[in-house]
């Protein structure tokens, strides 16, 4: 029997339980003399009884897919044919790994013949295992939907329990994330810290030289010093993206809120949505393609020198321009939550509309626009796509918007692109500014998070 | 997005006699706003039907009637408020001092500074009081050194009898007073762009007695230096700060006349009943 039809049939199985309990429910309704002796529905008991039909199986049926392996494995080497095999661990974990695929109908032919000899006692071992687990597994159906079945009374709190586990159920949901969130914070600061161990913290956050290699230079220096970096994110993320968002996403969140006619916001709200939604690698290519070679050509015909086709100007307008719905949204809900009483007010004491918005309406909704706009900065700042495409790979400390600057993200897709072997310093340090970004987007996400509430509650 | 369609010339209105408007008499002071043949439409609503008033100097004018009856909806059109509401659109002949205030030469930010508002809930800007009340004079450019604009800040909180409260806090913020003192920086706000007119949005429903009693009082000492508008849904109220009552049922002007008159001998039944407390 295999897998999914053992699946299947538990989940019929349980259909089955849901009914019976649910007949059985139904007549201590009709048995009951007076309103409120029945504590739940029959659908409750229902789900009840189904419940523990099925709860129990499955959950033993998890357990046995990880353990079963290792007895199956166990049960062949018993056999008699094992007794050819290699002493050597490691050629003998292949020939049974080889065996054991073809017993379950992985692999067609083996290369190795001592692996052919093998697949006999691997496939009675495996279904031996298989059909003693689908056995327990179905006695557990059994068991678990008669043990609860009996326990049906009228005044079981069915309704109770079942509440309770659908509670549990959503609460496992929501953990997930949060685990694999600290999941992968562990993951890095464990791989962090074996990079550290090779390159000093001081070296790596303050060094301005960026040339990482696998092995260290004669006098030990290895070009792990992250500054240009930070300094290249810094200036496209933070720097060129948000004078381009800024104003243009807080003049289109004005207009919006308080000029645009009903109709004109209808339509141009979605739009400005919609390109919140193209994917980056569009604005890569739109970056890389059109933009960069433009403003290369200016800064050309102008006498700028050292001007490169991959500059970080080019970068910064393109992501500027994708943050641009971000900041507008953010920036617009912020001047919609300020109360009409405030705009009400300015108008009659006899401001025009330009200076409510300006002196009341700018001043009220600033610490949502603040907030705003740092989210922007760490979406910016963490954004990849763009900066590998259009901002280039060498680590320029410079302040020339046309010359090519690196980015922290830009680094970690160069460090572990390819073949990387995964214990250098080369490909760790990909670990440890990873952990930098994370913590920096995580600290402007919080301070970001705290400035909006603080500001919503204000007016509430 | 306003039109004028009966241009009622001045000379005309002063020949309407049957008129609510006529309840002007000798001693009610100079005329300063007129209302004549007014209707205001939401939509295809009309939220107005034909309302003629007069408001004078000397008098204070409430203006009561059942919620939803357009008591409010008239008075945002004394200073052009409804302008902000894309729908709305008023018809007509609304003048101040003669003037119409919604022919086109009409400005409308000089309209707001003569004709001042107060709101139904205090929105004090979220800014100091001081700047609360310096905002309008800046706005329109009424003091020419900071001196000045000391003296109007002070002028205007001492006329809202909040001076003595906030004198040594000028710098806190509008936002942490009282719900009364806020309203009271409302009115001084109103008051410092010197105003000739304050309309008054039922100002102390979101008050409790005792600030309630305060704005009252301060109505009281206000009166004569501005022309002032109330609309209240609080009949006590209107009884006790005006001298003159318009009382409002579905959009219609019902009776407008003295207010003694209004709430002991109304000549209306339906303003008898709502005095009466029948409905309402």
């Amino acid at each position: 029997m295999t897998g999914s039809i053992l699946f299947l049939l538990i989940i019929v199985l349980g259909g089955m339980a849901w009914f019976f309990g649910r007949v059985k429910a139904n007549r201590f309704l009709t048995d009951s003399k007076k309103r409120g002796e029945v504590h739940s529905l029959p659908n409750y008991h229902g789900w009840y009884v189904a419940l523990w039909a099925i709860g129990p199986a499955l959950l033993f049926l998890l357990v046995w897919n990880i353990t079963s392996p290792a007895l199956i494995t166990d049960a062949a080497l018993a056999s008699p044919a094992a007794e050819q095999l290699p002493q050597d661990a490691f050629a003998r974990g292949s020939i049974l790994a080889e065996a054991r695929s073809i017993a379950s109908g992985q692999q067609v032919k083996a290369f190795n013949p001592l692996s052919q000899s093998m697949v006999e006692p691997y496939k009675t071992a495996i279904s031996y295992y298989q059909t003693l687990g689908a056995i327990a597994a179905l006695l557990l159906v059994f068991a678990g939907g008669a043990y609860s079945w009996l326990r049906l009374k009228p005044e079981l709190r069915a309704r109770t329990k079942i509440e309770r586990i659908t509670m549990m159920t959503l609460l496992l949901a929501s953990l997930i994330a949060t685990i694999t969130t600290v999941g992968i914070f562990a993951s890095l600061i464990f791989e962090s810290a074996r990079f550290f161990s090779m390159v000093s913290p001081i070296d790596f956050l303050f060094g301005t030289e960026w040339n990482p290699k696998a092995v260290a230079g004669p006098r030990g220096e290895t070009g792990f010093g992250a500054i240009p970096l930070f300094w290249g994110t810094v200036f496209i993320g933070a720097i060129i993206a948000m004078i381009v968002a800024i104003p243009l996403g807080l003049m289109s969140a004005i207009y919006l809120t308080q000029y645009a006619p009903p109709k004109f916001r209808a339509w141009m709200k979605p739009i400005l949505e919609v390109l919140a939604g193209v994917p980056t690698v569009v604005y890569g290519y739109f970056a890389a393609l059109t933009v960069a070679p433009a403003l290369r050509d200016f800064a050309v015909s102008i006498g700028i020198s050292g001007a490169s086709s991959e500059s970080a100007l080019a970068a910064g307008v393109v992501m500027g321009i994708m943050i641009i719905p971000f900041v507008s949204s953010m920036a617009d809900d912020s001047i919609a939550a300020v109360p009409s009483a405030m705009r009400d007010g300015s108008l009659a004491m006899g401001a025009t509309n330009s200076e409510t918005i300006k002196k009341v309406l700018i001043p009220a909704a600033l610490p949502g626009v603040v907030g705003g706009v740092l989210l922007a900065v760490s979406r910016a700042i963490g954004e990849t796509m763009i900066v590998v495409m259009a901002a280039g790979l060498a680590a320029n400390m410079t302040a020339n918007p046309f010359s090519s600057v690196t980015t922290v993200t830009t680094q970690i897709v160069q460090l572990l692109t390819g073949d990387q072997e995964f214990d250098s310093p080369k490909t760790l340090a990909a670990f440890a500014l990873g952990l930098v970004l994370f913590i920096v987007t995580l600290l402007l996400n919080l301070i970001a998070l705290r400035v909006v509430k603080k500001y919503r509650e204000a007016y509430e | 997005m306003t039109e004028l369609l009966d241009s009622t010339s001045s000379s005309e209105s002063s020949t309407m006699t049957d008129s609510a408007a006529s309840a002007i008499s000798a001693g009610d002071g100079p005329l300063k706003m007129t209302t004549r043949n007014v209707d205001v439409f939401y939509g295809e609503k009309q939220a107005i039907k034909d309302v003629s008033i007069d408001v004078t100097m000397d008098n204070v004018t409430a203006f009561i009637g059942p919620s939803g009856c357009g008591k409010s909806t008239f008075l945002r059109c004394l200073n052009r408020m409804n302008d902000t509401i894309p729908i709305a659109k008023v018809t007509g002949d609304i003048t101040l001092e003669g003037e119409d205030i919604y022919a086109p030469q009409m400005d409308v930010v000089q309209l707001r500074a003569r004709v001042g508002m107060v709101f139904q809930k205090p929105n004090p800007f979220p800014k100091s009081i001081y700047d609360n009340i310096a905002y309008g004079p800046r706005i329109h450019g009424l003091a020419s050194s900071k001196d000045e604009l000391d003296n109007i800040v002070e002028t205007s909180l001492q006329r809202a009898g909040l001076w003595g409260e906030v004198q040594d806090r000028l710098q806190d913020s509008g936002t942490a007073l009282s719900g009364g003192q806020q309203q009271r920086l409302c009115i001084a706000r109103a008051i410092a762009v010197d105003p000739e007119v304050i309309l008054m949005d039922e100002p102390c429903s979101a008050l409790d007695p005792i600030a309630t009693a305060k704005i009252e009082e301060l109505i009281h000492e206000l009166r004569g230096k501005y022309a002032i508008v109330i609309v209240t849904h609080n009949m006590q109220q209107a009884a006790r700060v005006s001298q003159r009552t318009a009382f409002f049922h579905l959009g219609t002007l019902v009776e407008y006349g003295v207010t003694s008159d209004i709430f002991t001998n109304p000549t209306e039944e339906k303003t008898r009943d709502y005095i009466t407390g029948r409905y309402g």
